[in-house]
């Protein structure tokens, strides 16, 4: 049986959508990404609960002529790489959000 | 109450003016913040390398104490640390080591005799205190003319301090190296900031809305494009001024530079190095 990836969005990052491009800052170390038009589709549906392949399908495939299986290889390089600086979680089970931790004045 | 600093210490007439001897408020972007020292040589030396920015009223909001290091004690040239620990900043370099806490307002730095390390520390303060309402240090130099203020701003050798140098005399320096940026009721405004570069002058505390900002490239001509959404963004968070690690302060910086490029122009500016760019300025 194949196993999902599930992906969400890091806590410790801040990000905003600007145009088609996706800017997320690393809370960690404030590194500064863009991402692209399609790395921020991805971006938006990484929820947690719905499985990457679903994502490809649905949002990727559905918009953008690409073949399905290239589609899901360049989303988990992706995800991968956004995973190996800290700003993305994976996981082959469905993630749940933490809840907020109460903030300090600072 | 006496506003002069006495000359020598013997030459104290009271007890106010020895308290007086003892603490300055340095007051920045209308932040008040008294610093007090046990030598009053240092505190002479805080009056002169802060001059324009010494308070003239005794209140001040924010308070540090400081300690100054025996010599040879403190050193180095290792870049500066900032951390949130149990409700306190922590701020340490070779030379310094400070903290503050925001709930009291109160703080304690430790560090050598040079009055740089104290400026150091107050950079740190100022990014930390104006990220609560949305403002920021930005490498960039600045100045007023006709009541707006216009920055420009680069790494390292794109010409900041070259144009302030090639500004006409009408204009009004803010600084030549790090640019205050407050807001307030959703506008910008920059600040005059005794923080200068390679041109060793304290800039003018004035304060103007900012109409543009511009992100400096030398050309062979003059020049100057509109940029964008995700470039103007880019282009601001590579020279705002980070020194603390920390997710909270990441995250209000980051909204800061969005907010910022979303309501105030951000341009880039090609030029040679002559008076004639100022001609595009306006």
């Amino acid at each position: 049986m194949k196993n999902h990836q599930y992906v969400t969005r890091s806590t410790a990052i801040a990000a905003r959508a600007l145009g088609d491009e996706t800017m997320v800052m690393s809370a960690t170390n404030s590194t500064l990404f863009t991402l692209d038009e399609v790395a921020s589709v991805i971006w938006a549906a990484a929820d947690g609960v719905t499985p990457l392949e679903e994502i490809v399908v649905n949002k990727i495939c559905a918009q953008y002529d690409i073949a399905p299986g290239t589609a899901l290889q360049d989303a988990q390089t992706l995800v991968e790489q956004l995973a190996g600086h800290g700003i993305l979680l994976l996981s082959d089970q469905p993630l749940v959000p933490s809840s907020v931790s109460r903030k300090e004045a600072r | 109450m006496a506003a002069d600093f006495p000359a020598q210490e013997d030459d104290l007439p009271s007890v106010t003016a020895a308290t007086q001897a003892r603490s300055v408020v340095v007051e920045i972007g209308n932040l008040p913040i008294r610093l007090r020292c046990g030598s009053p040589d240092f505190i002479r030396q805080i009056h002169e390398r802060y001059a324009g920015y010494v308070s003239s009223s005794d209140k001040a909001k924010f308070e540090f104490e400081i300690e100054l290091a025996p010599h040879g004690t403190l050193s180095g040239d290792e870049d500066a640390r900032v951390t949130w620990d149990s409700g306190r900043w922590l701020m340490e370099r070779g030379d310094f080591r400070a903290e503050w806490n925001p709930s009291t307002d109160k703080g304690h730095i430790h560090q050598t005799r040079s009055p740089y390390s104290l400026d150091s520390v107050l950079r740190i303060v100022h990014t930390l205190l104006l990220a609560r309402d949305g403002g920021f240090l930005l490498h960039a130099s600045s100045a007023i003319r006709n009541g707006r203020a216009f920055l420009f701003s680069g790494v390292s050798g794109a010409g900041k301090t070259t144009m302030v140098r090639l500004a006409p005399p009408d204009a009004a320096l803010l600084t030549d190296e790090i640019s205050y940026v407050v807001r307030q009721d959703g506008r910008y405004s920059a600040v005059g900031t005794p923080f200068f570069g390679e041109l060793a002058r304290v800039g003018e505390n004035l304060r103007a809305p900012i109409e543009v900002l511009y992100l400096l490239a030398k050309g062979p001509e003059n020049k100057i494009e509109p940029i964008d959404g995700a470039d103007a963004v880019r282009g601001l968070l590579g020279n705002i001024l980070f020194f603390a690690r920390d997710p909270e302060f990441v995250k209000m910086v980051f909204d800061a530079a969005l907010d910022f490029a979303a309501r105030v122009p951000v341009r880039r500016l090609t030029f040679v190095p002559n008076s004639f760019v100022w001609e595009l300025i306006v």
